[in-house]
């Protein structure tokens, strides 16, 4: 059930009414029911695979959270009896027992995304590896369907799991809670990636009708809807005719396609987690904020820290800081400041676990080449900033650029122009084409097209070239206001003719101005498919 | 302490690490920094920081993590 469609508003309206209009104590039985016949609507197999990874991950997590407090009540009564090397030892003992829980419902978990998700990638591979060396018994591919959303639902379970093996969470005791927390439909399909400490904060708690809060989680949603259907939708068409034929679109197109591209990418991707959040937010539930303005940032860097954040911030937490901080990691820094010296000694680690997460990252996106490729292109680029930072060091200590409007405005459009290379490998069929693409913007000189009515072909007239570029200014203009403070309490402050005038003529352009027309295709969200 | 301040002041010459009480939270400090102090730390103190220590709240200041740094030496 694609958020875009009038299935999705009649189910979402349906439950709202229903929400609000019965006792509080059912919000949460409805949740969850609405939750399992959204799934159930992808196709009635897959809610195997989601009910799977929460029964095994709340089973998983009671135990490790019954060890941890046994562990704890006993030590507490046998206290003084214990020498501190007894304690040290008891407590490593019982760790040990949560760490196997932990290992094998990982194992578990983890092993079905990998087997769903990439086992014909792996055969692909292979098969092209005895192709190359002139083999022949090719292994046959498996007919895998993905359960929709497993890539989100596994991590989201996956950070659970951590936080109670670490502690930071106490267990969920109550399975059904925990199977809301994992299936929350909102966020099902295309993240947030949330934390149960975050998320569980609101998910379960009941909720009045909070007239400010639903008004608020509407206005989001009709937001995140103008950009989706208004603009991703519109602009796609563009997007699908430069990528799907390299070698008609070449040089200005392809540099066309990648700008048209990471403008779709957006307002794809933040339209759909508008929807997201604002309906949560409707329903009186805080999901944490996905985006801050990435496309401000002024390094790779920071746009990483804007963009994603959940799955960034995920791969940070329980990738990077555990590889980076192991007890071999430590020993390998050791052996490398000693042999290496300090200056190596102390980068390799760093280095080594970044491209252990950027290669999961880029593999997490997809089963793909180029999806790796991707992530490995973004760690090249952020190590290689990281060795440059003493030569810009030395570059702003000479020149007195750093903070000067045009200099900001320089370093927004470098990263802006960046990210947009680096995107248009999620596009193209094969790495081969990607590549073709990008080098062509340097060797064909056909600049011309973009001025001589060509740009008209591409599946755009006028009139859409017109809605993208209004639409464009909005999204740029609404960015720009939100630095100073919430943009809908700023309209909120307004008489009400003129935030009916607003909010009324945003919805009549999402419903006169949005991509449908004859044979119109109800896009999925790019973040769909991962 | 002064060994913990002399280890941040060679990462960031430029912070007042006295002062600052927002270190994580204006991002100051990222993530390869962080993973670097663990690992000086490690080397010049006799503690082991985990994955699981590396919140904010330990972060923020030179204070907080000095603070860490020592209940870690308790617990041995």
């Amino acid at each position: 059930m694609l958020f875009t469609s009038y299935g999705f508003l009649g189910f979402t309206a349906a439950l709202f009414l229903l929400y609000y209009l019965l006792p509080k104590r059912c919000q949460q039985p409805l949740l969850l029911g609405a939750s399992c016949l959204f799934y159930l609507a992808a196709g009635p197999g897959y809610i195997l695979y989601i009910l799977t990874t929460a029964l095994t991950v709340w089973f998983a997590g009671v135990r490790m959270g019954k060890n941890a407090v046994e562990a704890s009540a006993w030590l507490k009564e046998h206290k003084e009896e214990l020498s501190r090397e007894e304690r040290k030892a008891y407590k490593e003992g019982r760790k040990r027992v949560r760490r196997r829980w932990l290992a094998g419902c990982l194992l578990l978990n983890l092993g079905i995304l990998a087997v769903v998700k990439y086992l014909n990638f792996i055969i692909a591979n292979w098969n092209a590896v005895l192709t190359a060396a002139g083999r022949t018994g090719q292994l046959s591919f498996f007919a895998l369907a993905l359960p929709l959303g497993i890539s989100f639902y596994t991590f989201q379970a996956v950070g659970y799991l951590v936080d109670v093996y670490r502690g930071t969470v106490e267990a969920e005791k109550s399975p059904l809670r925990f199977l809301l927390f994992i299936s929350f439909f909102p966020q099902l399909i295309q993240g947030p990636i949330s934390r149960y400490g975050d998320l569980g904060k609101t998910l379960y708690a009941p909720h009045g009708f909070d007239a400010k809060q639903v008004s608020f989680g509407l206005q989001r949603m009709l937001w995140g809807y103008f950009k989706k259907l208004v603009l991703a939708d519109r602009i796609l068409a563009a997007v699908m005719t430069v990528v799907g034929d390299v070698g008609t679109y070449q040089g200005a197109y392809a540099a066309v396609g990648m700008l048209f591209y990471t403008v779709q990418l957006y307002a794809d991707f933040t339209g759909g987690i508008d929807v997201t959040i604002g309906l949560a937010q409707a329903l009186g539930i805080t999901v944490k904020e996905n985006f801050v303005r990435p496309y401000f940032s002024k390094s790779l860097k920071e746009y990483w820290r804007r963009w994603h954040i959940s799955m960034c911030s995920w791969f940070r937490d329980y990738l990077f800081y555990p590889i980076s901080t192991s007890g071999a990691m430590q020993r390998f820094t050791k052996f490398t400041r000693k042999r290496l010296g300090d200056k190596i000694g102390r980068r390799l680690p760093v280095y080594l676990s970044s491209f252990v997460v950027w290669f999961s990252t880029g593999l997490w996106h997809g089963a793909s080449w180029n999806f790796i490729v991707w992530g490995l292109l973004n760690y090249a680029v952020l190590m290689l900033s990281e060795e440059l930072e003493p030569l810009y060091e030395r570059f702003h200590k000479r020149f007195a650029v750093k903070g000067k409007l045009w200099y900001r405005l320089f370093q927004v459009g470098r990263t802006f122009l960046l990210v947009c290379v680096l995107n248009i490998f999620d596009c193209y069929a094969t790495l081969g084409e990607t590549v073709r693409a990008i080098g062509s913007v340097f060797t064909v000189r056909n600049w011309s097209v973009l001025w001589d009515g060509s740009l008209l072909k591409l599946g755009l007239t006028g009139l859409d070239y017109g809605i993208l570029a209004g639409g464009c200014a909005l999204m740029l203009g609404v960015s720009l206001v939100q630095r100073g403070g919430s943009v809908r309490e700023r309209i909120h402050e307004k008489p009400y003719w003129a935030r009916f005038v607003l909010w009324y003529g945003l919805f009549l352009a999402v419903l006169l101005m949005g991509a449908y027309g004859v044979g119109y295709d109800q896009s999925q969200f790019i973040y769909n498919r991962f | 302490m002064e060994e913990l301040l002399e280890i941040l002041r060679d990462m960031h010459p430029d912070v007042d690490f006295e002062t600052e009480e927002h270190l994580i939270d204006n991002g100051i400090l990222d993530s390869l920094d962080i993973v670097s102090l663990i690992s000086e730390i490690s080397e010049n103190f006799d503690v082991t920081i985990t994955a699981r220590d590396i919140v904010p709240e330990n972060f923020n200041s030179a204070q907080a993590l000095y603070d860490l740094v020592r209940r870690l030496e308790d617990e041995g």
